[in-house]
């Protein structure tokens, strides 16, 4: 018998011990996964009652359009991303240059940046009547726009760039997350049998990071299907635009419901392929004897590469539009901070920071039932329960309404035929309500985050655990959360700093005389006063500097404290 | 105490604690007067008002403001929902907030003598506080007299790339073709669409300011807007290239000698569940009054509806027009057909 065979089977045999008193966790899971998935089913119920078949109409007049440009708006953002996020995690992973220690931590920076505020400060800039092209008509002489040709900015290819350049950080902190990791013995391997480095890229570390990376990629797909602010000011007709023209324009809510489903359906089908695709290739680490990679020390023309690889994405995604923003803000601090701008400020923190615990908290949970017992029923329905990522925030939110308005209908009139009293709505409009939403929208990225790093513990440790007495939730408590805890962290910021940013949902189910930042933003900016949109989009921006950089000073110390616990498998 | 102990008392306690905050939040100004509205308009462009209402009556007013989901939240919160009214701009959300029987019909005489009758309910189930007509703004030179006299105009030969717009699916552009359906029928609307759609200059984007921006800019000649955006524009301090635009072009009223020029409304509604039905009333009487009306025309550039407020000068530059005397509702009507019109020509591909 190898040595793997006997992982596995030690592995196995651990698993049925725990099994029985393992059954508590799995209920809790199970109750937890369904609450956070009664929003997305709701969705689907909606999608059962259209007000009208409106798939004729769409089939024969917009949806090929629809379905071409929302393809080639994830093709082209998967692509960006990729390139981007990959390529500058493997630099700052193994080169050695000067910065490398900034770029590090400030190429996660654009995660801050809400696409919507970028695509129009660059609209701003880029358009017609902007400063460069200003700039270019002045030097050449042109007058009018039917003199020259100009990238148009509002167009697909303009919301691919917009979309990459904000969203590339999630590729590129899991595939560092995930180089990091990789024993620099493999690599050594791979060229002592051969390779060169570009190989050894490809065909050895390329590969182990995969499934990492198809996180990463994973969740800017759903970022990408889900966005709204960002196609609508482009008007680039996308499947979104769709839902939402159908619900708005046609007064159906029923058939923009059956779209987003259909949008679910080809998120599951992409996660499933991926998974299917390496269904056979399991990740461990095969040696206990860790080995940093030693970086690799670049100059000359290899060293200006390097510099503007991670240059040029943290210039154009970070640093120049937060220079727009403040140029925008200024002459506008003094009546932005007055007024409301400290109750929205402490609104966003507190709905952010609730939103983060909570998603965690369930994360933890969720993502450890399944890892007690996993079973495709709890599988499957903590993948479910995870969707709310890919599905337009406003069409969530009322997927979110229904059950609760209607729990607490049912309660008041439960209290009105016992008691003779009316409770009123309990939970519906409170902000409660809307932490419960924000956790639906995120919880994707706290079980992603979580499960991942769990599944890199051995089982072992497991049963070496259970044989000396521990209950599960003793081996959670006090093993694994301090190994995990930097990945714990990296779940809640994730969370914090998209719900910094979140928009629909607040707007919808939010309290009366309740704004948030991103909500003064909106307000302002859909009425074209960018003036005074800009305080509070700087708000939101710096709010997120400082999550930001502890979730790569997390991404780090993850790697220092699975070194020190050694991560022996065999 | 075990860990798991621990756990669960630190999560009820965070969990009792969020729904304390919560409903010690929902609870507020239980014995004040009040009255709570769903707002489908900007919480800057309507607070000068609500603060003069509450100075006035000493009735406080919460507002929620969302464009998306209003309908969905009040369906969703039935008989226990917290708003008293709407705020709306554009009929068709009105008309869809009534079929859905989420208003109830208002006896008032108040609102019955200032509001006139093409602008309102027949049974009082909302009421249009302004109106705004869907005018053609065109380029002052590049434009000759009696190139666009009616909207048709716009869908023919000689406006070939001349034309800019925001999104045919925006619900400004809808209503007026819904307002065509109703005039001429689905197929000429539909044909009028396709003929706009071929004349335009670029793909519809932006909103209505940006496209006589555009109009300056040379990109185009004529374009459609509301006409209170050309207001803003002329008076606007803050951003005076807006100004610029503004000077480049005319404001002409389309179908006088036919149809009217489009006009819709912004309106407000009581719903089927108020609890403070009496506020609502007072609150809608308020806006349907002299000073509001006055206040409409000032600082929106909108029309007032009550008979004899004046129009604000810079509006009433432009001259006294006759608009489409269509009733709103049977144009909310056909606006679900107009959304498909837009489809089937593919308006903003």
């Amino acid at each position: 018998m190898n040595v793997t065979q006997a992982t596995a089977q030690i592995g196995s045999s651990t698993r049925s011990g725990l099994r029985s008193l393992s059954d508590g966790w799995t209920i809790t899971s199970i109750i937890i996964a369904a609450l956070v998935a009664i929003p997305i089913i709701t969705v689907i119920g909606l999608a059962l009652s259209p007000e009208e078949n409106i798939w004729q109409h769409l089939v024969s007049t917009v949806l090929p359009r629809y379905v071409r440009t929302t393809l080639a708006l994830m093709i082209g953002v998967g692509i960006g991303t990729l390139i981007i996020g990959v390529g500058t995690a493997w630099i700052v992973t193994t080169c050695k240059f000067p910065g490398r220690k900034i770029f590090e931590w400030a190429l996660l920076l654009p995660l801050a940046i809400p696409a919507y505020v970028i695509a129009f400060l660059y609209t701003d800039v880029l358009e017609f009547a902007g400063p460069i092209q200003g700039m270019l008509r002045d030097m050449f002489g042109w007058s009018s726009p039917r003199d020259y040709w100009f990238p148009e900015i509002r167009s697909l290819g303009g919301a691919i760039i917009m979309m990459t350049l904000v969203l590339y950080p999630y590729v590129y902190m899991l595939a560092r997350a995930a180089f990091l990791e990789q024993s620099f013995g493999v690599l050594e391997v791979s060229r002592t049998l051969g390779r060169g480095p570009w190989q050894s890229f490809f065909s050895v570390a390329l590969p182990l990071a995969r499934p990492a990376i198809v996180i990463g990629l994973s969740l800017v797909m759903m970022e990408t299907l889900n966005d709204f602010g960002t196609v609508d000011f482009f008007a680039v007709g996308t499947l979104t635009l769709g839902i939402f023209d159908v619900w708005m324009n046609m007064n159906n809510v029923g058939g923009a419901a059956q779209i987003a489903v259909l949008m679910l359906f080809f998120v599951l089908l992409l996660i499933w392929a991926e998974r299917f695709a390496r269904r056979k290739q399991r990740f461990h680490h095969t040696t206990s004897r860790h080995k940093s990679m030693p970086r690799k020390a670049v100059s000359g023309w290899r060293l200006v590469g390097v510099l503007l690889a991670c240059g040029l994405p943290l210039t154009f995604g970070f640093l120049l539009p937060v220079a727009l923003l403040i140029n925008g803000a200024l002459g506008h601090f003094e009546e932005a901070l007055g007024g409301d701008f400290l109750a929205s400020a402490s609104n966003s923190l507190m709905l952010s920071g609730l939103a983060a615990l909570f998603a965690l908290a369930v994360g933890v949970i969720l993502a450890y039932g399944l890892r007690l017992r996993g079973g495709s029923f709890l599988t499957s329905i903590t993948r479910f329960a995870s969707l709310g990522y890919a599905i337009p925030g406003a069409v969530l939110a009322i997927g979110v309404i229904i059950p609760m308005a209607w729990l607490d209908n049912s309660i008041d009139a439960l209290a009105r035929q016992e008691f003779g009293v009316s409770t009123g709505l309990i939970m519906s409009g409170t902000i409660f309500a809307l932490v419960f939403g924000y956790v639906v929208r995120f919880l994707a990225l706290s079980v992603g985050a979580i499960e991942q790093s769990l599944g890199r513990i051995t089982q072992n440790i497991d049963g070496v655990a259970r044989t000396l007495g521990a209950s599960p939730s003793n081996i959670l408590l006090k093993v694994h959360l301090p190994i995990i805890r930097g990945s714990m962290l990296t779940a809640a910021l994730l969370v914090f700093v998209d719900g910094m940013k979140e928009l629909p949902m607040t707007v919808i189910m939010r309290p009366f005389n309740f704004e948030t930042l991103a909500t003064q933003v909106h307000q302002f900016a859909a009425a074209e006063q960018f003036g005074q949109a800009a305080p509070p989009a700087l708000a939101i921006v710096v709010t997120g500097i400082l999550p930001v950089i502890l979730l790569s000073l997390a991404i780090t110390h993850s790697r220092i404290l699975s070194a020190d616990i050694g991560e022996g498998e065999n | 105490m075990t860990n798991r102990k621990k756990l669960i008392i630190a999560g009820a306690v965070v969990f009792g604690a969020i729904v304390a905050i919560s409903l010690s939040d929902s609870s507020t100004a239980k014995d004040k007067e009040v009255v709570n509205l769903y707002s489908y308009r900007q919480p800057f462009l309507i607070k000068p008002f609500l603060d003069v209402f509450t100075q006035k009556t000493g009735i406080a007013v919460n507002v929620v403001f969302a464009k998306k989901g209003m309908l969905q939240r009040l369906k969703a919160e039935g008989q226990n929902t917290p708003a008293d009214a709407v705020l709306t701009v554009d009929i068709s959300r009105l008309s869809a907030l009534s079929n859905a029987e989420l208003l109830q019909p208002i006896k008032s005489s108040v609102l019955e003598k200032n509001i006139p009758a093409q602008y309102r309910h027949p049974d009082g189930l909302w009421f249009g506080l302004t109106t705004r007509a869907r005018v053609v703004y065109a380029h002052k030179t590049r434009v000759k007299p009696g190139e666009v006299a009616s909207y048709m105009d716009l869908a023919k030969p000689h406006m070939k790339g001349r034309i800019c717009t925001r999104s045919g699916k925006h619900a400004y552009n809808l209503s007026l073709v819904a307002s065509i359906v109703a005039a001429k029928g689905e197929k000429a609307a539909t044909e009028w669409a396709r003929g706009v759609k071929a004349n335009l200059a670029r793909r519809p984007q932006g909103n209505d300011r940006a496209q006589v921006k555009a109009i300056k800019e040379g990109i185009c000649d004529v374009s459609l807007g509301n006409t209170y955006y050309m207001g803003a524009m002329a008076t606007n301090e803050k951003k005076p290239e807006q100004k610029t635009w503004a000077a480049a072009v005319n404001v002409l009223f389309p179908g006088q000698m036919s149809q009217g020029t489009h006009v819709n409304i912004s309106g407000a509604a009581i719903t089927e569940h108020a609890k403070n039905k009496a506020n609502a009333i007072k609150l809608l009487e308020f806006l349907s009054e002299n000073f509001a009306q006055k206040m409409y025309a000032e600082q929106n550039f909108e029309y007032p509806v009550k008979a004899g407020v004046p129009w604000h000068p810079l509006v009433a530059s432009w001259g006294k027009f006759k608009a489409d005397s269509t009733n709103l509702n049977e144009i909310a009507k056909h606006r679900s057909t107009a959304a498909k019109i837009m489809d089937r020509v593919d308006f903003d591909g």
